[in-house]
């Protein structure tokens, strides 16, 4: 029990209307966090502890009478603009642990987002525009690193492509990221193996190896090699594509850990450790010190899946990602995925979610010119991920120079997370970022796999709209089509960088 | 077509080094071409050899293996009469490996399953980050000594280091080290202690045993040392047994020095470091 000098205030306040209340209970059975209590005998519901509430709505939207409220907790912090309650709060509570905050989600801080300060262009006149919905418009999008030039062989009269490196079909530059079983239900993780081989793209498994179950969605999965190694087992290798990841974007250079309490038996078995035990990534991967080392685990993996898919690096985007992207491309990698500053996590230390790294806009755009100076774009595909809410975000990141887009809290909000951030607790009420298998439950499999089928079509739907207005018939040639936007926003040195024109700017023929 | 079809590989052809991926691929072919026993002749430092191999065969070598030998391996066997380089057996999924040898940094890393059994000296980070779940709990045997950061942040398995020296029992140094070219009455002891710092640092599972005394200074993080138990030794046994088969060492021999059991304080050990309270 907190001393109440100790206490944090509530941040929300839950408000019960009696008037309309039936007694159904059903608030009580959705609150997983301890804060509304169902009275079974007096049926009615409680608020027992309003400091638990974390605004996920969940007992809101089941309550069959509208009856219940959430709202801010009606107290005022004393204003100051620097002393805002973010610090003073965080003080109260490292006075009482004198522990590292840890939290989920991706970095909510109110840093300016530069996608909203970018507009893109459409055809008018002079180049006519396509109608997407009767003319083809092509999304289909390949993984895998490119040669340099085909080489063309005749084979018993017929003609043969060479030793062409191994490439993944995608039909739409949108995949979903790396999540792993154990961070996320067992339910939640199906629904969007599901719906990824459904739409025909790819998901990432995160560190937490493979459920058996989920060898029948291998051919649309990455695995990921991370710092734990955890669950690489020969059956794991045999997948899509593999990804070693050196950093996340919402923790760069911190490496994971899922606590014991989460490892039941399920995951236990998934990662080959044992039950209760503390899951632990290093930061580093211990073989990797160096782009050299780097390049030896690349061809480690190419070696032990004889050549036969495409072996990508992920990692964070911090200062100098160009440099190291270049580095990771002459390290033979198939792809490079660049996670930026905004990406989502289980569970990660505060300090490093909201202030380490960089926007995944700038990121990209500084990564795409950099290899293209050095004349090694064309080898490697390019994913971005970090902080990407919408299709129109995809399409911008896409003409910055990525592509694919690579999306993470948003195929959660289609499966029913509203955000609260409690990744990190594993009581997530709806079922998502948990590892209790009666919460789990409450995903229901196949009509989430519906769910998140049916935002990734209605995103590629978009995608094509847009294309056709701006007279482009295939997404390939978008791919950092940076002249296509033009920037709108206050600071015009972030224009440069990103190689975008401000709206209005003129073309001027040289020397004028 | 018996049990034992052998094949002989030669990785030198006509004086050119066999560049790992043709080796590999040629491993691959003998394997699918129903040998058992495939055997690799003049190694000079191959990288990757036998990786992600999961068929029941066993891998011979002669010659000095290089980089990441059996690697995400899960065969029966790989025997390497000369030492291996870094990365011997990272992520391994099973079978057995043998070195007679050294093999320097990072053995085993984030094994699985699976035993590999080294005759010499090991350099840093030997064992880091191995693992084990029900029956699959590799084990890592090193006759002589290592150096620091042994089972760092060790989630399972078995780590055993002996402290054996090996260098003067080699009766015939021309001939490939094998069994019977090791004269057992000549294996001496190294001088405690056989490990240095940081042994275990963040160790969270599994045990490190090693034959002598461990200065109290050279544990890391997280890890605390007891004087190994009856039960410890009766856990020793097999891997002992198995390492004086291998290496024609005297079990008695080993048998003379008591074992320190290195551990970790618990299955949490960052437990309290992180809260979780919503700011």
């Amino acid at each position: 029990m907190t001393a109440p000098r100790d206490k944090l205030l509530p941040r929300f306040k839950t408000i019960i209307d009696y008037d309309r209340c039936i007694g159904c209970g059903k608030c009580g059975e959705s609150c997983s966090y301890g804060c509304i209590f169902f009275d079974k005998e007096q049926k009615k519901p409680f608020v027992k502890k309003q400091e638990n509430c974390v605004a996920c709505q969940r007992c809101v939207i089941f309550c069959p009478k509208e009856a219940i409220e959430i709202h801010n907790y009606p107290v005022s912090y004393p204003p100051h603009a620097l002393w805002s309650p973010y610090h003073v709060r965080s003080i109260i509570e490292q006075a009482r642990s004198g522990s590292v905050l840890i939290s989920g989600t991706g970095n909510d801080r109110p840093y300016p987002v530069i996608f909203d300060y970018l507009v893109w262009d459409a055809c008018q006149v002079t180049n006519p525009s396509i109608d997407a919905l009767r003319e083809p418009v092509e999304t289909r999008t390949w993984l895998g690193r490119k040669p340099k030039h085909l080489s063309i062989k005749e084979v018993d009269g017929k003609f043969e492509i060479d030793d062409f490196p191994p490439n993944v079909m995608l039909s739409t530059p949108l995949i979903i990221g790396h999540m792993s079983l154990g961070s996320l239900s067992y339910n939640a993780i199906t629904s969007m193996y599901k719906a990824v081989k459904e739409v025909g793209t790819l998901m990432g498994t995160g560190e937490g190896g493979l459920h058996k179950d989920h060898y029948i969605y291998k051919d649309r999965l990455i695995g990921e090699v991370a710092s734990g190694r955890f669950g690489v087992s020969p059956e794991y290798l045999d997948i899509a594509a593999l990804e070693i990841k050196i950093g996340q974007g919402a923790k760069p250079g911190h490496g994971g850990q899922l606590p014991g309490e989460k490892v039941t038996e399920l995951i236990s078995e998934t990662r080959g450790i044992p039950v209760g035990t503390d899951a632990l990534s290093p930061n580093p991967q211990h073989d990797i010190y160096s782009i050299e080392d780097l390049k030896t685990l690349i061809a480690a993996l190419h070696e032990a899946t004889e050549y036969r898919i495409p072996v990508g690096v992920k990692i964070a985007a911090v200062n100098n990602v160009a440099a190291i992207a270049s580095g990771i491309v002459r390290a033979d990698a198939d792809f490079i995925t660049i996670d930026g500053f905004r990406g989502g996590t289980g569970a990660a230390p505060r300090i490093l979610r909201d202030n380490a790294g960089i926007p995944i806009e700038l990121a990209i755009a500084s990564v795409d010119q950099h290899l293209r100076d050095e004349k090694l774009r064309h080898k490697i595909t390019l994913i971005a991920g970090g902080g990407i809410r919408s299709p129109s975000d995809m399409i911008k990141i896409i003409a910055l120079g990525a592509d694919i887009a690579m999306v993470g809290t948003a195929p959660l909000i289609a499966l029913g997370c509203k955000v609260c951030q409690q990744c990190t607790t594993g009581k997530c009420s709806w079922g998502i970022a948990t590892g209790n298998p009666e919460l789990g439950k409450r995903i229901d499999i196949e009509w989430g796999a519906r769910r998140v089928a049916n935002m990734l079509r209605a995103w590629t739907a978009e995608l094509e709209e847009v294309l056709g207005t701006m007279g482009i018939d295939a997404v390939e040639s978008f791919v950092g089509n940076r002249d296509r936007l033009r920037y709108l926003g206050p600071n015009p040195h972030e224009a440069e960088i990103l190689g975008v024109k401000h709206a209005g700017e003129r073309i001027t023929r040289g020397g004028e | 077509m018996g049990e034992n079809r052998q094949i002989v590989i030669n990785a030198n052809e006509n004086g050119c080094k066999l560049y790992h991926r043709e080796l590999n691929r040629k491993i691959r072919e003998a394997i699918q071409n129903g040998y058992k026993h495939i055997i690799l002749k003049n190694i000079m430092g191959q990288r990757f050899i036998g990786a992600g191999i999961k068929d029941d065969v066993v891998i011979e070598i002669y010659g000095d293996a290089g980089l990441d030998l059996g690697v995400f391996f899960g065969g029966k066997q790989i025997i390497v009469h000369g030492c291996s380089e870094y990365l011997l057996g990272n992520t391994l999924n099973g079978g057995e490996i043998v070195v007679y040898g050294d093999s320097w940094d990072i053995t085993g890393m984030g094994a699985r399953d699976g035993k590999i059994f080294v005759m010499g000296n090991g350099g840093s980070r030997v064992g880091i980050h191995m693992k084990e779940y029900k029956d699959k709990k590799p084990v890592i045997c090193y006759g002589g000594k290592v150096k620091q950061y042994c089972g760092e942040y060790m989630a399972g398995g078995i780590i055993v280091i002996l402290g054996l020296d090996f260098r003067e029992a080699i009766i015939d140094r021309k001939k490939p080290l094998d069994r019977d070219n090791i004269d057992p009455s000549k294996i001496k002891n190294y001088d405690d202690p056989i490990v240095q710092s940081d042994i275990g640092g963040g160790i969270h599972g599994g045990a490190i045993y090693v034959r002598g005394e461990v200065p109290k200074e050279y544990l890391g993080v997280y890890a605390v040392k007891e004087k190994a138990t009856n039960a410890d030794k009766r856990i020793l046994k097999p891997i002992i047994k198995r390492f004086c088969e291998l290496f024609n060492c005297p079990e008695d021999l080993i048998w003379q020095k008591e074992f320190t059991k290195i551990r970790p304080i618990s299955s949490r050990p960052f437990g309290k470091h992180y809260s979780t309270v919503p700011i």
